[in-house]
């Protein structure tokens, strides 16, 4: 079994009086599709933001795509194989049109312009987007705003999704397409999510984060 | 596929809806052309000081936001902050100016060198204004970031200047969500410590989810592979500036030789 993401005996805590994470291990392997759940505020978050160098642990490593990873200089390339979709979709949206930024992860990679239009257009459609190109961000609904930083997430083609509560915000059809979506991408993911469907149709096997450890 | 550049709806400065009306002769001049217009109008009043040639100064302005079909009640309305600046000027400067006596008011002198000095700062600060929301406020801000970005501006000027624009908006928003949160639960404005002390969270508050918006924000870009160079999506060379753009460029030169020379 080839894990992609690995983390060995992890602690965090923001506020070393209120440790958040407390020697965690966690492993991501190739195909698998893992739910993360557990109460608010137990550090779910803050997990993935460990698998991509946002926050860096105070003991612990973290291996990812083969390589331990341990500075901001490491983490770069890992950031652009793990796409990381954010709880609150508007701090992901900071260009001021959605083709700017679906483009922007793409252009970033080393897309030229033409080739960043044309995943920028075929992310777009492939999630029902069309439309949406060359609207203003801060002007969609909270619904369109989540579908439109998944395209951005989307557009970099990573190899691994890591996604923090997908399904919230959208209406019903919404979240079907969302999972009908994600049931049909390739890509090893983690889904944070208190979404029964969520877990039942797409993940392949389910984590509960609990105060300090872990279980399945 | 809409063209690169073509205007988005609602987010030009003066935040007018995206109407479907033909554009106006300002729209259609390219949005360069508009910048180093209005600099160049800036500059030249600035210079001025002739109250004649201030006053034919004021006069295009208005002209020009007549081509610009500027909407008359919101630009009023606009130019009340900056009229109630001019009233304390004006109603300062002729006593606080030595010179020439030419009225007494409540034992108080009124110079005429006060006089022409306030008219001259009314006439500018007007003139300038109103060329600036004719010739800028009617273009969408992006695509002022992009003109300026393409006349050369520092890439990190620009950023800056479009962040900024961008931050405003969240900060105006978060501001809002704040307040309805108050008076959701009934908080009413009053004079008395329980007020102030509300007011004051609600600042700080303010100030603290702004930075952390930006921190997340600027972690959402390094997710993406951000390291410090933005990338541009619009092709360079969008469009040349046409032939209404070269002849309102070497009119408005010949203008402002002639008041240089003359002013
Ligand atoms: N920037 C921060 N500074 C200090 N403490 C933080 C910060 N972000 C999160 N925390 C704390 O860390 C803990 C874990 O937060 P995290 O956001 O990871 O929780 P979560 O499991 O994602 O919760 P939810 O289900 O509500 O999204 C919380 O107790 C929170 O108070
Ligand atoms: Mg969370």
């Amino acid at each position: 079994m080839t894990s992609l993401v690995r983390l060995d005996g992890v602690t965090f805590a923001y506020d070393p009086a209120r440790p958040v994470l407390d020697r965690v291990d966690f492993t991501l392997a190739a195909g698998e599709r893992v739910a993360l759940n557990g109460p608010n505020g137990i550090g779910k978050t803050t997990l993935l933001h460990l698998m991509v160098g946002l926050v860096l642990p105070q003991a612990g490593c973290i291996h990812a795509f083969g390589r331990e990873r341990r500075c901001e200089k490491d983490f770069v390339e890992v950031r652009a194989r793990a796409g990381l979709l954010f709880q609150d979709a508007d701090d992901q949206l900071f260009c001021p049109t959605v083709a700017e930024d679906v483009a922007f992860g793409p252009l970033n990679l080393g897309k030229s312009k033409a080739e960043a239009r044309r995943i920028v257009h075929a992310t777009l459609e492939s999630l029902g987007l069309a439309g949406l190109e060359e609207r203003v961000t801060h002007t969609l609904s909270g619904g369109q705003r989540r579908l439109v930083s998944l395209a951005a997430v989307l557009a970099m083609a990573p190899e691994v999704l890591l996604l923090d509560e997908p399904t919230n915000a959208l209406d019903e059809p919404t979240r079907a397409r969302l999972l009908e979506i994600l049931g049909d991408l390739p890509q090893a993911m983690v889904i944070v999510s208190h979404d029964r469907d969520v877990i039942e149709r797409l993940a392949t096997r389910t984590v509960r984060l609990e105060a300090g450890g872990r279980l399945s | 596929m809409s063209l690169p550049g073509a205007p988005c709806a609602g987010s030009s400065i003066l935040g007018e809806g995206g109407g479907v009306r033909p554009p106006s002769l300002v729209e259609r001049l390219d949005s360069r052309t508009r910048v180093i217009l209005a600099l160049l109008f800036a500059v030249a009043l600035v210079t001025g000081s002739d109250v004649t040639l201030l006053t034919v100064g004021l006069g295009l302005a208005l002209i020009l936001a007549l081509l610009a079909r500027l909407p008359v009640v919101r630009t009023l309305r606009r130019m009340l902050v900056l009229e109630g600046f001019m009233l304390v000027v004006l109603a300062l400067l002729p006593f606080s100016i030595p010179g020439r006596v030419v009225a007494e008011v409540l034992g108080f002198a009124a110079s005429a060198e006060g006089l022409t000095r306030a008219a001259q700062i009314t006439l500018k600060a007007n003139a300038i204004t109103v060329a600036v929301f004719a010739l800028l406020g009617t273009l969408e801000v992006v695509a002022l970031g992009r003109a300026l970005a393409r006349l050369g501006a520092p890439e990190r000027l620009v950023h800056l200047f479009l962040f900024t624009v961008r931050y405003l908006d969240v900060l105006d928003r978060e501001y809002r969500r704040l307040r309805l949160a108050m008076r959701a639960r009934a908080f009413r404005p009053a004079t008395g410590p329980h007020c102030w002390c509300s007011i004051g969270y609600l600042f700080g508050m303010l100030m603290v989810r702004s930075l952390e918006r930006a921190e997340r924000i600027d972690a959402a870009m390094r997710c993406r592979g951000f390291t410090g160079r933005f990338p541009c999506l619009h092709e360079e060379a969008e469009s040349g500036p046409g032939a209404l753009d070269w002849g309102v460029g070497a009119a408005s030169t010949a203008a402002v030789t002639l008041l240089l020379v003359m002013g």
